[in-house]
């Protein structure tokens, strides 16, 4: 038990440095830990859906898009970070729930 | 703590020495402060709730370096935390208004947070990245003169390498998911649990787009050397991929806990 958890660090020459583990530790933070409800609305329903973009993030565009989520094509925040390859289509809003099922 | 401050809640865990607490700044920039029930104690930070009120805190949600900021904090006090025992972290941005309200979530889900605990003491968790392997593609031989006369075959040409190209990364990605789920599973196999995650966007891992496996692996404390030893064997016999491997981490994928009972009584605002 004396044994500290170290800072992670990617152990392979493939490592993609500070992105990436910032990638690492929002991915834990955001989606991980234990889920408890507090005083601050915006700390549990709401939050998880105003992060849904930081949560778009740390999950695939891909997976989004096959959960059927493509609002994110139209937000700014994410079009202009290099997202803007993506085609322009329709849809908007209403199945960000479903992102929170996984 | 002020009527302006809310409580940041960073992790929870067995009860710690006091002292040992001394000096550990929180995500609210002040020090954290243990809330103690019968055995189990909520680490929290007073903050400011003109910044991390739900108004404030809806629009710096929205900005990815407050975000950073306060995840590499919320993160790193976790990890201090664990030197004195095992810790469950909260998720980012738990906030509550009074010490009544933890000692009332701690009195609620006493007993799953015991579990908790029991499960991932002693435990780490290994993060596992399988990419499909980034190998030099062989170069694609010039096409052959079209009998139809000069320029009438360029664009079936085209379309015949463009094709040729799609099928040979196509089948490379194939390989890759196969030999991923074949790395997955051996890998859960010589660790105490084991999750899969959607892999990670573009932005913020420039090799998203290929990734295979994002696995998480709750391995003994003990045997951690062990787990990376047998990653990077099995990575050799995987050509197909390109493994990485990161952590320790604490169990962050394994501090899940069922607490129901704790969602808002009412959802919607």
């Amino acid at each position: 038990m004396t044994e500290v958890p170290m800072m992670p660090q990617a152990q392979s020459p493939a490592a993609t440095g500070q992105p990436s583990d910032l990638g690492d530790i929002l991915e834990r933070v955001l989606d991980r830990g234990v889920v408890i409800a507090g005083d601050i609305r915006v700390s549990l329903l709401d939050i998880e859906l105003l992060t849904v973009k930081l949560r778009l993030v740390v999950c695939s565009v891909e997976t989004a898009a096959q959960m059927g989520i493509d609002w994110w094509r139209h937000d700014p925040w994410l079009t202009s970070a290099g997202l803007a390859d993506r085609p322009a289509g329709a849809v908007a809003g209403g199945n960000r729930r479903e992102l929170e099922s996984g | 703590m002020s009527a302006a401050d809310g409580l940041w809640l960073h992790a929870l865990m067995r009860d710690p020495d006091p002292a040992l607490l001394s000096g550990l700044t929180g995500v609210g920039g002040r020090e954290v402060r243990a809330i103690p029930v019968a055995g189990l104690t909520a680490i929290v930070c007073p903050v400011d709730l003109g910044e991390f009120g739900e108004e404030p805190l809806r629009g710096n949600l929205e900005n990815i370096g407050w975000v950073e900021a306060v995840a590499r904090t919320h993160h790193q006090v976790a990890v201090e935390l664990s030197r004195f025992g095992p810790v469950i972290p909260a998720r980012l941005a738990t906030i509550y208004l009074s010490d009544q309200s933890v000692v009332g979530l701690l009195t609620r889900c006493r007993t799953d947070l015991a579990a908790a605990l029991e499960r991932i003491g002693g435990r780490i968790e290994w993060g596992v990245k399988a990419y499909t392997a980034s190998a030099p593609r062989q170069p694609r031989p010039a096409p052959a003169p079209g009998g139809n006369g000069a320029g009438t075959g360029t664009g079936a040409d085209y379309l015949r390498r463009k094709r040729a190209a799609l099928s040979a990364r196509s089948d490379a990605a194939v390989a890759a998911a196969d030999c991923a789920e074949k790395l997955h599973t051996k890998l859960a196999a010589v660790a105490q649990d084991a999750r899969r995650h959607p892999p990670q966007s573009r932005r913020l891992n420039p090799r998203a787009a290929s990734m295979v496996l994002n696995g998480s692996y709750l391995v003994d404390r003990g045997q951690g050397d062990r787990f990376a030893e047998t990653v990077a064997e099995l990575a050799d016999g995987y050509g197909a991929l390109d493994v990485e491997l990161t952590g320790p981490w604490l169990p962050y994928s394994f501090a899940t806990v069922p607490l129901p009972e704790t969602l808002p009584e009412t959802a919607d605002g």
